[in-house]
């Protein structure tokens, strides 16, 4: 027999900032905590009502279809630049890229590490994945070494295709970015880890104070052909050891 | 072209220095602040056009320049931005192609401008001034038709308009902030549902919709915005069909022929999309030739035979590789058709 619902209190709910929609991703996959992370975020700062979102190429391509905010859509690795247009003409309004490792760290890395230079007062959220989701498990600027990728099947050569780009490390060093950081979502402590540095970030957006970067090392369970737990594992024991997690630079 | 632009109402202008148009890039860095815009020297012309892009989707009009090669980077862009509905001003001062080419005037991008250029099933309004009074008035024309069709607008120009200096009277400013609200900018959703800007529809159905509709005003444009100057026409038995400053040197020819007898005319297409096919297809019934000549190989050629359909010559005359057609050359020309 089924329970009454009559009884019960809500305790926990969908964050105002996102529509009663499903996500797109993948069982077990991380994008879905990030996104929600984001939103909640959103909510507790009171700025769904000027916020901006760019979504980027890849599985988060239709997430302006989530929130419940204004939205656009960037080509492959350019959200970096149509933030920079947003914001430049409208200051006031609260301005956020997301964006995977493709999209970045790779074609969009001259977009990616100029913002980051001028100092654009945006917020990116960077979600590292060491692969290629959306189109299927290619080989990303930040596959591990040996990794097994559809584009490089005895897995990732230095030789042949070169090591992880750390872009959190490469944009540290630049003079003008407020707070770079790399988080993880693993485990709870990594998940409430991630929500304090997205809402630092979103804070020095708000404050005025510059450009933020937040890298998020991310499963793939689907890509990785994993289950989500064995996804987690390899994050917590193999990944942060390429891409350790922490601040690289606060300057808040 | 740039004080036109922020007299358009131009307030967030993105560039990347190539010649020869740098002075376009110059001048905005000195005068857009002082008129409340927004001027960024961009890492690219690709960041420069998605700069654009947000600007546009912003709410606010926005201009990015470049030359050729540059062009062929913004084109990734200019396919964005018309898939997504968003009014922008591209300045396009063609230099010699294709490659690196030279710094020298030439015509050579005219299929990429009016035939697509970039990926997917869209137009663009291009005009091609003549003259620097012309460069003036097609800069705020063009802002003002960007925003009536929600669209990408190119100018196109020439290394030789680039570079020449003429005497112009500025028209008066445009306030921007007398111009029709955009309801759909992303200005952050208060008090609104929230508006999203995008030219991604994964459904097929939705997109062939999004997409019929936008070809709908791609046909008003086609019935209402055609431009074009006839020039001595009326008694002509050969027409000379230019645009831009290869038109300014058919009107030197037409002297000349003239004072030789020969009836000559020029049709000067400005907008090269929508190309003024009625006219000539008018003309092309009553003169013995339509000689067409461009600083390339013959590519608003194609245009003009379309128009003319076989009903007169459509002889060709161009000059390749950044060099200017000289007045005794198309004389020359011309008179193989006059009888």
């Amino acid at each position: 027999m089924p329970a009454s619902t009559e009884n019960m209190v809500k305790v926990f709910g969908r964050p105002e900032s996102l529509n009663e929609v499903q996500f797109s991703y993948c069982p077990g996959c991380h994008h879905g905590v990030i996104t929600r992370i984001i939103a909640q975020t959103i909510d507790d700062l009171g700025i769904r009502d000027r916020t901006v979102l760019i979504a980027p190429v890849g599985c988060s391509v239709s997430m302006y279809q989530w929130f419940r905010c204004d939205g656009t859509q960037a080509a492959h690795g350019r959200a970096c630049a149509v933030a920079t247009g947003i914001k430049r003409v409208n200051p006031n309004l609260i301005v956020f890229t997301y964006q995977g490792d493709g999209d970045l760290a790779a074609i969009g890395t001259a977009e990616s590490i100029h913002a980051a230079n001028r100092g654009e007062n945006i917020t990116v959220i960077f979600i590292n994945n060491q692969i290629y989701g959306m189109t299927g498990g290619q080989m990303a600027p930040t596959t591990l070494l040996g990794q097994w990728a559809t584009s490089c099947p005895a897995g990732r050569d230095s030789g042949l295709t070169g090591y992880p780009l750390r872009f959190a490390e490469m944009v540290a060093q630049l003079d003008a970015p407020v707070y770079v950081t790399r988080q993880s979502l693993y485990d709870q402590k990594r998940i409430m880890a991630t929500s304090r540095a997205v809402m630092k970030a979103f804070r020095y957006q708000i404050e005025g104070k510059g450009y933020s970067l937040v890298e998020v090392l991310t499963n793939c369970p689907t890509n990785w052909k994993m289950s989500p737990v064995e996804a987690n594992r390899r994050l917590a024991e193999v990944v942060i050891e390429t891409f350790p997690l922490g601040d690289l630079v606060d300057r808040g | 072209m740039a004080e036109a632009a922020i007299r358009g109402g131009c307030r967030a202008y993105f560039g990347y220095p190539i010649t020869p148009q740098n002075e376009l890039l110059e001048y905005m860095s000195a005068h857009m602040s002082k008129a409340g815009g927004v001027f960024i020297q961009a890492e690219s012309e690709v960041a420069a056009i998605n700069m654009c892009y947000g600007a546009a989707a912003a709410g606010v009009r926005t201009m990015t320049s470049s030359s050729s090669p540059g062009i062929s980077l913004k084109l990734e862009g200019i396919s964005y931005l018309a898939g997504a509905d968003l009014p922008c001003v591209v300045v396009n001062v063609v230099r010699g192609g294709p490659g690196l080419g030279n710094i020298a005037p030439a015509q050579g991008d005219y299929f990429q401008a009016t035939k697509g250029g970039g990926h997917g099933d869209y137009r663009m309004i291009v005009l091609g001034p003549a003259t620097i009074p012309e460069s003036v008035e097609l800069v705020m024309l063009a802002f003002e038709l960007a925003d009536k069709y929600r669209g990408p607008v190119m100018v196109l120009a020439d290394g030789m308009l680039g570079q020449m200096m003429e005497p112009v009277v500025l028209p008066d400013p445009v306030d921007p902030a007398t111009l029709p609200a955009k309801t759909w900018a992303l200005t952050g959703a208060r008090g609104r549902e929230p508006n999203i800007v995008t030219s991604f529809y994964l459904d097929p159905g939705e997109l062939s919709a999004v997409d019929v509709k936008r070809q709908g005003r791609y046909r008003q444009i086609e019935e209402r915005e055609v431009r074009y100057e006839e020039y001595q026409t009326a008694d002509a038995t050969v027409i000379i069909a230019a645009y831009g400053s290869v038109a300014r040197i058919a009107r030197t020819v037409i002297k000349m022929a003239r004072s030789d007898g020969i009836k000559l005319g020029l049709l000067r297409p400005i907008t090269l999309w929508p190309f003024p096919y009625a006219p000539l297809r008018a003309l092309a019934d009553r003169v013995d030739a339509i000689l067409t000549v461009e600083m390339n190989a013959g590519q608003m050629l194609e245009d003009v035979r379309l128009a003319v359909a076989e009903r007169t010559e459509t002889p060709f005359y161009g000059e390749l590789g950044g060099l200017v057609p000289s007045p005794r050359d198309i004389l020359r020309e011309v008179k193989r058709y006059a009888r």
